[in-house]
This record gives C-alpha cells, sequence and structure tokens, in this order.
C-alpha cells in the first residue's frame, strides 16, 4: 500500500502468517466486508515484510495492535451501526473519559466496590446516549451537531466535576486482583482481557445486526426512513437505543482502560472520534447510511491498529502512520462506492 | 357490491397536525369485495386519510371500525396484523437491502425461539420471489439481491406484491401505477380486480380516470380535506369524474388554460412537495 515496488522483494519468508479468513470466502466476497478484508491482508502483508526483522510477527508486536485495536472495535461498531441507520456520534469522546472516570473516583478515590463504580460509569454513558437519542429523536437536527454539542457538554462537566469531586482531573484506580484480571488482565503472552471481551461482543453485534429480524430495522432506518416508519418500524426508540448502545459501549471500553492502566483523566480523546469513523469508512460503511457489517468494521479496525500501532514494529518511518491512514481512508471512500454499485449489480447466475 | 358491515369503515374522521387541518369529517365505507377510488388533485389530503388507515397516523377525532367495531390501530404493523396492508406512495423499498429482506421488512419471519430468533433467510427469499414472479416480473429469481439493482416500477411491482401478500382483508394502493408501464400498469389492475374477486376491500389511488374507471365501484372525491362527491360506478359520466379528478375545474378550462402562458393558471394548486 505504501512501496509497491518493494512486494516483490523478500516474498518467500512472511506468507504462513497470512491470517486464514474464518468466513466463507463466497460469501465474504460479496459483502461489504470483503473490500475491508482485501484491504487489511495487504497492509497486514506490507508491513509484516517490513517488520519481519523487528517483531512486527512477534506476540508482543501482535498483541500490541490487536489490544489498541480491541479498544477502537468495541466503540467503532456500534458506532458504524448509527451510521448504517443514517446518524453519527461523536460524543464518544468524552464518554470515554466520562465513565473512566465515574468508576476512578467511586471505586478509586472513594474506594467503594468496584462493580458499584462499573454500573455508575455504564450508566453514565447509557445515560449520555439517551439524551443524543432524544434530541436526535424530537428536532430535526442532525445528530453530528447535537453529538458535537454533548461532545463539549460532556468533556466540560467531566473536567469541572473531577475538580469539583477530587480536585484534580486525573486520579488512579487499583482494582480487586479478580476485577483486574477480569477487566484488565493479560492473557496468552500479552493480550488484554479487551481482546477477549472485543471478541465477545463482536459475536454480538454479528448476531444483532445480520441474524435478528432488528438487523434488518437498522439498515431500513438508515435506507429510507420515512418508509421505515409506514412500515411500522419503532423509529425513534430503535435510534434512541442505538445512541445508548454506542455510549453504552464507549463507557464499557473507558472502564477497561481504567481499570488496565490503574488510572484515569479527565481529558477528552478526540482521538477515539477519529479512529472509530475512520474504521469504520475502513470497514466499508457509506456514511449515506443503509449498508455495512460487522466484520467490515472488524477489519477496518485492525487495519488501522496495524498502521498506528504495529507500525512501532516495523522498519517504516512511524511518522508515516497519519499519512497512510489518509491514503488509505481516500481509497477507501472511492473503493466503498465501487463495492455498492457492484453489490448493487450483483445477481448468481448459478440459479 | 356485497351485503353486511363494511370491512372498513371512516366515521367522521379529522386529522390535523398541529396548528394544520388536513382533513375533515371524512366519512366513508368499503365492504367486501368492492374497490374504492379514492380521487383528488395533488394536497387534497388522500395519503394523509390512507395513512390514518394503514396505522401511520392516529385520527385527531373520529372513529375507524373495522367490521363494525370501533378500532384503534396502535402502529402500521397492528393494522397489517389485523390484514390491512398499504402500498405507500413513495419508497416502501431499501434499494441497499436484498428483495427478501425488502419484503419482509417488519414482518420478519424467524427461526428459533427466545431471544435467539433469526431472521429466516431462506424462507423470505423463496416466498419474495415467488410473490414477485406472481407479479409477473420473471426476470427476478434470486432474494438475495439488492433492490437497488431494480428499475423503478419492478421496485413498485415488489411493493405491490407485498401488499398483496399480506392483505388478507383490505388493500390499500396509493398511486400504484405511477411509476409502471402500460403492461405493468394493466397488470396491477387486475390484480385489484382480483383481490376485488377473492373477497377483499380495496381502496385505489390514481390520477388517471382511466384506471379509475377500469376497476372502480365507488369513487370518493376530496377536495382540500373534505369529500366533496361519493358516488357509484355508472353514476357519473367519465366527463365528470375527470372533472372532480382535477379538483373540481372543468377539463376544457384547463385544457384551455395549458395553451396561456404559465400564470394564467393562477388558483391552481402548487404540486405537493415530495
Ligand atoms: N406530517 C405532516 N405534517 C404537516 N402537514 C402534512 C403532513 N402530511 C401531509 N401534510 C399536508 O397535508 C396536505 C395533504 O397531503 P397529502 O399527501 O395527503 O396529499 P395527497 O392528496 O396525497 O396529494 P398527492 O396527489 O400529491 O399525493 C398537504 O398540504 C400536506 O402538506
Ligand atoms: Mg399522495
Amino acid at each position: 500500500m505504501t512501496d509497491t515496488t518493494s512486494t516483490g522483494g523478500p516474498a518467500e519468508s512472511p506468507r504462513a502468517e497470512k491470517p486464514s479468513p474464518s468466513l466463507s470466502l463466497g460469501e465474504l466476497m460479496r459483502s461489504p466486508a470483503a473490500g475491508a478484508f482485501m484491504g487489511f491482508a495487504m497492509v497486514f502483508i506490507v508491513f509484516a515484510i517490513f517488520g519481519f526483522q523487528r517483531n512486527f510477527l512477534s506476540v508482543g508486536g501482535i498483541s500490541t495492535w490487536v489490544n489498541f485495536a480491541s479498544t477502537v472495535g468495541m466503540i467503532a461498531i456500534p458506532v458504524g451501526f448509527l451510521m448504517i441507520a443514517g446518524e453519527l456520534d461523536i460524543s464518544t469522546g468524552a464518554v470515554l473519559p466520562a465513565s473512566a472516570m465515574t468508576v476512578a473516583v467511586i471505586s478509586g478515590y472513594y474506594e467503594m466496590p468496584i462493580m458499584l463504580g462499573v454500573c455508575a460509569a455504564l450508566s453514565v454513558g447509557a445515560l449520555i446516549g439517551f439524551i443524543n437519542g432524544m434530541i436526535v429523536t424530537r428536532t430535526q437536527v442532525p445528530s453530528f451537531i447535537v453529538t458535537l454539542a454533548t461532545l463539549f457538554a460532556v468533556a466540560g462537566l467531566t473536567l469541572s466535576l473531577s475538580i469539583v469531586f477530587i480536585n484534580t482531573t486525573q486520579t488512579s484506580l487499583n482494582a480487586p486482583d479478580w476485577a483486574k484480571t477480569l477487566f484488565g488482565g493479560r492473557l496468552l503472552g500479552g493480550f488484554r482481557s479487551s481482546v477477549f471481551w472485543w471478541i465477545a461482543m463482536i459475536v454480538g453485534f454479528i448476531f444483532f445486526l445480520h441474524k435478528s429480524p432488528w438487523g434488518n430495522w437498522v439498515f431500513a432506518l438508515g435506507g429510507d426512513q420515512e418508509s421505515a416508519r409506514n412500515a411500522g418500524i419503532p423509529v425513534q426508540r430503535l435510534k434512541i437505543g442505538l445512541f445508548m448502545l454506542s455510549s453504552t459501549s464507549t463507557a464499557f471500553a473507558g472502564v477497561l482502560q481504567t481499570i488496565q492502566f490503574n488510572a484515569a483523566t479527565s481529558q477528552a480523546n478526540f482521538g477515539m472520534i477519529f479512529n472509530t469513523i475512520i474504521a469504520c469508512v475502513v470497514g466499508g460503511l457509506l456514511l449515506t447510511g443503509g449498508f455495512g457489517t460487522v466484520m467490515g468494521i472488524v477489519f477496518g479496525t485492525l487495519t488501522l491498529g496495524v498502521v498506528q500501532q504495529g507500525i512501532g514494529y516495523t522498519e517504516i518511518d512511524r511518522n508515516l502512520s497519519f499519512l497512510i491512514i489518509g491514503v488509505m481512508l481516500l481509497i477507501a471512500v472511492l473503493m466503498n462506492d465501487t463495492f455498492r454499485k457492484l453489490a448493487t449489480s450483483w445477481s448468481t447466475k448459478k440459479k | 357490491m356485497s351485503s353486511g358491515t363494511p370491512v372498513i369503515e371512516l366515521r367522521n374522521v379529522d386529522k390535523s397536525f398541529g396548528p394544520i387541518d388536513v382533513l375533515h369529517e371524512i366519512s366513508l365505507k368499503v365492504g367486501e369485495g368492492e374497490v374504492l377510488c379514492l380521487l383528488g388533485d395533488n394536497g387534497a389530503g388522500k395519503s394523509t386519510l390512507i395513512k390514518t388507515l394503514a396505522g401511520v397516523h392516529q385520527p385527531t377525532r373520529g372513529e375507524i371500525l373495522m367490521d363494525g367495531q370501533a378500532t384503534r390501530f396502535s402502529g402500521p404493523r397492528d393494522a397489517q396484523a389485523r390484514g390491512i396492508a398499504t402500498v405507500h406512495q413513495f419508497g416502501g423499498t431499501y434499494p441497499l437491502m436484498s428483495i427478501g429482506r425488502n419484503f419482509f421488512m417488519g414482518m420478519e419471519p424467524t427461526r428459533g425461539f427466545g431471544p435467539f430468533r433469526v431472521f429466516d433467510r431462506e424462507k423470505a427469499n423463496r416466498i419474495a420471489v415467488e410473490e414477485v414472479q406472481k407479479m409477473g416480473i420473471t426476470r427476478i429469481t434470486d432474494g438475495d439481491r439488492l433492490v437497488g439493482g431494480l428499475s423503478g416500477g419492478e421496485r413498485q411491482s415488489l411493493a405491490i406484491a407485498r401488499a398483496v401478500y399480506f392483505g388478507a382483508r383490505v388493500l390499500i394502493l396509493d398511486e400504484p401505477t405511477a411509476a409502471l408501464g402500460v403492461k405493468q400498469a394493466a397488470h396491477v389492475l387486475r390484480i385489484v380486480n382480483e383481490a376485488k374477486r377473492r373477497g377483499l376491500a380495496v381502496i385505489f389511488i390514481t390520477h388517471q380516470v382511466m384506471h379509475a374507471m377500469a376497476v372502480g365501484d365507488h369513487f370518493a372525491v376530496l377536495i382540500r380535506g373534505a369529500i366533496a362527491a361519493d358516488f357509484r360506478k355508472g353514476e357519473r359520466t367519465r366527463e365528470e369524474i375527470a372533472d372532480l379528478m382535477a379538483g373540481g375545474e372543468s377539463m376544457a378550462d384547463l385544457e384551455a388554460s395549458i395553451e396561456g402562458p404559465a400564470d394564467a393558471a393562477e388558483g391552481r394548486t402548487a404540486a405537493a412537495p415530495l
């Protein structure tokens, strides 16, 4: 992707590490995840070649970007659901520190039981999502503006409330051992437990979007909202639910991060907003809604993880990672349109 | 017309959206095996009326009776579950979704039980393809295809096939022939007659006199949200019907105004926005 001339180089060595897709190839090819998968495979191979001597393929190397991807991914998928439904959620950048501070203040500073802090943090997330959803469904204001407003409101509130309660903007949390293992432990030589939470959430999200009847409704919202309303889809409730899902998942990611690093800060995480949107677009979602897959977002997130974090384990200049992401995003947007056209005109000749 | 209680009846129904009154004192009934043609100018309130019947809107005042019983639809799915199927004027299909998923939107067939109920893709695709083929669109053989790849008329046929499949008692068609070719339009009229023979109550909205005359047993003309005329087949001439459909202006006058400059048509309602 970065340098095409070098792919003919030391081709013999890292090929064995090529990830084998768990889905059937045929099914993958005609879904919006196909492009995302090919993009990921390409980036992975190029990075594996450049990183072969720099531990890119070691457990340490892989776990670094997979750990990163797991945090981004558990937020990106429900954010992607909103994109499929024709909405956007950028308040995640403030929900993350809000939930992190909630659990750290309750269970760290005030030394209350960890589960109380976790539940409170998730409730904060759910509440912010509910507010987003209510405003978006009750007014005609685009969700980009609504969540931009809640992003700043929640970020400001988190900062000032931290000063009020603990007189500082960051604090530490030492969770009991069982909670550390469950929410922040390292397994299999480097993978954080967030990776396993992410995998569990992927399974749940795939079921929701692609198997359950509700998934149909999410696509219908983004496809034609008026028709969805005429067909009796509970448009408002579904949207509010999706906003709550997105911010509650974000809150959960905040809890995992806090327990993992033993600390929380109330600074807003603007980078996370970009990361989730990039993951979705690279994952084949259309900004216009109505189209996308969970596995596409997963591959988009993994690609982002490789480029942002895996780059440290290769000979590629670290500073190029933003450039690569920018180029990748452009290619993805252009490809997505092609894939949509392909999918629309696709029909089986076998029948 | 069959005897007995009408399948669906409106009594003094008003509908307003906040301060905007759209429907006033609408009373209508449709019996088994009867086709009611709802006629009227753009913006007369036809779509609003059928959305009220389809459960999309609740009447502001007045009541809806089904089989003589006063009833209230909690939503479109409630109305559909009671056998009222509607083809709305716009949309009705989702371009980036498969034919099978489009067909069963909101009424998804499922397999499994409890929280693990999954969308039954095979069943949905099979039924959808069968029903669309019955509509004469034999080009569609694969329920996994995305609707965006179909032509406008094929999409409309899909929406009609869906309503025919779900409409057990009442079939409501809001300008179903607007996007269709001559052959497909004739087919829709055949479907209306077929539904009539099967004993359904049909409500049919059209701007084409020919189509209305071909299937209607009973005509109601809406002008600015009120019923301006209500008559049975044979009670009015074709010209009178055409004049009523133009909102009470005579066709001859309209034809004369077409010849003149565009602003001579003042007093005519502007075309309703999409
Ligand atoms: N949700 C709504 N809120 C406010 N006004 C509405 C709403 N829906 C419809 N109206 C108004 O009600 C009037 C009737 O609209 P309706 O769509 O029922 O007309 P119609 O008879 O179906 O016209 P057409 O032949 O163009 O389809 C219009 O003036 C429209 O602006
Ligand atoms: Mg209309």
